[in-house]
């Protein structure tokens, strides 16, 4: 796996109610695709953070309430996804590249 | 100093990954990534375990610095080109530290990790092996590291530079949102600090913006050109980036790193603290 944190070690996903969850998989030709760069922008399009997709493609990140956009980074490609988030659920995501 | 000096691209690496005096060196946050394939030749450091104490939470001192490079078979006059994910956050703290040590030739590679990755270019899981050096690290260079004490004293006349994303500085958030937001100290900022995220430095792939994007970036947000700097974020890596960005790449005089950042700040107890929410 690579530099950004290491989605496949993970704690399981316990939602506190203090955290607004989003995560979900990238997928590519129907497959997940590893490696691949997910970006956290804010409403204004500032950046928040950013992980690499794990083995099964799949990505998390600790938001706040609120209208969010997922920026997906793999060679050649780059894809935008809205998703809001509410503090004590998970918002699940699928990217499709 | 300007970003010729201090900056490498990926073709040049690429053209150096078996040159001698040449050395990367690999520092991620997640100290697993180099283990999955890394830059051929390229050495890995180890921020948690190598690069600080893990008790105290300090840098290393110099004797084991010394200590540490010599292991790792890099030399004083070696040429070390760092590299690492989290768009080079970890590889600019080490930059930060080698400068600290007073190593005289150190570079990062612009884009990182991610960089190299988004372009296609090899990785290789072979671990290099280099014989012993007896590296000499050099006294503390304190005029880029700030303490706690002279932060607070910064309030109200330096440029405190909050390099956290704009809800960790306004006390949204404690930590980046990659992270559980388990920390236990206070949310918010150093009173007058102004915020400008890392992130403004850099492009999506992890490249450095150009000189003039930068310098337009810092005037805009209300850096004070002539007077002195402490850059800081949550745990000293993000500020460590725009330490480089502001020192190395800009040229500006009297930039320090205040390595223990929100971390240390956000846990004193009667220091004054600006929350926003």
């Amino acid at each position: 796996m690579c530099g950004a944190p290491d989605q496949a070690t993970l704690p399981s996903l316990e939602v506190s109610p203090n955290e607004a969850v989003i995560h979900g998989t990238v997928v590519k030709d129907g497959q997940p695709l590893p490696g691949a760069y997910v970006r956290l922008l804010g409403t204004t399009g500032e950046f928040t953070a950013e992980v690499q997709t794990s083995a099964t493609g799949y990505f998390r990140f600790y938001a706040a309430d609120g209208d969010w956009t997922l920026r997906t980074l793999a060679p050649g490609q780059s894809v935008d996804t809205t998703v809001t988030a509410a503090k004590g659920s998970a918002a699940e995501v699928t990217v499709e590249l | 100093m300007s970003r010729e000096d201090v900056l490498v691209d990926a073709d040049w690496a690429e053209a150096h990954l078996d040159d001698p005096k040449v050395v990367f060196v690999e520092v991620d946050e997640d100290v697993s990534a180099y283990d999955g394939g890394h830059i051929k030749n390229a050495v890995r450091l180890d921020w948690t375990t190598e690069l600080q104490q893990p008790e105290a939470l300090d840098l290393i001192d110099q004797a084991d610095f010394s200590k540490l490079l010599s292991a790792k078979g890099i030399s004083n006059d070696d040429t070390v080109v760092l590299y690492g994910g989290n768009n080079n956050w970890f590889a600019a703290y080490a930059y930060w530290q080698f400068k600290l040590y007073g190593h005289s030739d150190v570079k990062l590679l612009d884009g990182g990790r991610k960089k190299w990755e988004l372009d296609g270019r090899e990785l290789t899981k072979d671990v290099p092996v280099r014989a012993t050096t007896s590296y000499q690290a050099q006294s503390p260079d304190l005029s880029i590291r700030a303490f706690r004490d002279e932060v607070v004293d910064a309030i109200g006349s330096k440029n405190l530079v909050d390099v956290r994303s704009p809800d960790e500085f306004s006390g949204k958030i404690k930590a980046p949102a990659h992270l559980p937001q388990e920390q236990s100290q206070r949310a918010g900022h150093i009173p007058t600090a102004i915020n400008i995220p890392w992130s403004k430095a850099a492009a999506d792939d992890g490249t450095f913006r150009s000189d003039e994007e930068l310098t337009a970036l810092y005037s805009a947000e209300g850096f004070n050109d002539g007077t002195p700097t402490i850059a800081y974020c949550r745990i000293g890596e993000r500020s460590s980036h725009s330490w480089f960005v502001l020192r190395e790449i800009l040229g500006k005089d009297d930039v320090k790193n205040y390595d223990g950042s929100w971390a240390e700040y956000g846990s004193l107890i009667g220091v004054p603290i600006k929350k926003d929410v």
